[in-house]
């Protein structure tokens, strides 16, 4: 692997037939890739996870990033943006399923594409990872340490989502999570929770979580960083996406 | 975590923004992941004029500490200001 990539900022069809801009990273000198729908964090469209979108067709997977707050800011910087969409409550989970579906189809249909296609979310996009492969035909998908998968927020708090275990029978394709032991959103008792409704629903999926690491460990750039943890979940991300994606 | 716990209120003056002054309409206090804060979580507030758009933002992210400090630091400037200034 020679990590040779082109990366880009593209428009792409959404939830309801809105264009919304997009980041694409696809490796260079490849004939066959699959796909990944990357879903930003609650901070937003930014830097950071733009990085994480080219480290996926570093590894020979065509990588797309949705900016799930254009229609609040078009234009507008990712912080600033992030601000907009939180002050409304965040992303509706409709519109949300929407978007993921618009780029899985823009993956599915790029040259070289092997027509699989899978999801991986980090914090708020954690849970949106699990909506969406409980609602949309993916391949694979991954849930880094989202929230409200399981429990609802606490009282007062004038969150927007709700909880979406019961939509585990729905789901389309293997699930990986990988969590922080010491996150209480979500704690380990909801990851728990969470494995065992799958194991009910006789869906496949795979748990890690990290002693030592709370919430947003995988995030280089912030204090959370977890390195160990890190670089163990980035291992088995490549695992499991080799098993349901390659080739 | 991401915490969506915010405060709205709405707010007369101006602000300085990267685009130069404007007004202020709209100021939201919330607690939960910094933009760039050298911590985990933060008091973030922002400052406000959303008819003007998104970038129409004044932002500071405070530790806890610091926050509680501001809003003491407020308090005590405008209770010990001359009758009728403020």
């Amino acid at each position: 692997m020679n990590e040779a990539l082109i990366a880009e900022t593209i428009s792409i069809t959404g939830h309801g037939g809105d264009e919304i801009e997009a980041y694409l990273a696809r490796p260079l000198g490849q004939d066959s890739f699959g796909g990944v729908v990357v879903i930003h964090h609650l901070p937003g469209y930014d830097s950071s996870t733009k990085e994480i979108t080219r480290k996926f067709a570093a590894h020979g997977y065509a990588a797309l990033m949705p900016n799930l707050y254009y229609r609040e800011a078009p234009g507008a910087s990712p912080d600033d943006a992030a601000a907009a969409a939180r002050a409304r409550g965040g992303v509706p989970d409709e519109r949300l399923v929407g978007d993921v579906g618009g780029a899985a189809d823009y993956l599915r249909a790029m040259d070289g594409s092997n027509g699989r296609v899978g999801v991986i979310g980090y914090c708020s996009g954690g849970r949106q990872s699990f909506l969406a492969a409980a609602s949309l035909p993916l391949d694979a998908a991954v849930d880094c340490y989202g929230a409200f998968v399981v429990g609802s927020p606490p009282e007062g708090m004038p969150l927007k989502v709700g909880p979406i275990v019961h939509l585990a029978p729905d789901l389309s394709c293997p699930l990986l999570g990988l969590f922080g032991a010491e996150d209480q959103y979500p704690s380990p008792e909801q990851v728990d929770e969470l494995d065992k409704a799958l194991i009910e629903a006789g869906k496949p999926h795979e748990f890690h979580s990290y002693e030592g690491a709370g919430h947003a460990f995988f995030s280089v750039n912030r204090p959370a960083y977890r390195v160990e943890a890190a670089n163990d979940g980035w291992q088995k991300i490549w695992d499991f996406y080799g098993r349901y994606l390659a080739g | 975590m991401c915490t969506y716990l915010t405060e709205k209120i709405a707010v007369a003056g101006s602000g300085k923004g990267a685009a130069g002054w404007f007004t202020l309409t709209d100021a939201t206090v919330y607690l939960d992941h910094p933009q760039h804060a050298p911590a985990e979580h933060t008091l973030n507030i922002d400052f406000l004029n959303p008819a003007s758009g998104p970038s129409a933002r004044v932002a500071v992210e405070l530790t806890a500490e610091s926050a509680r400090a501001l809003a003491r630091a407020i308090e005590a400037t405008l209770q010990s200001a001359p009758p009728g200034l403020a």
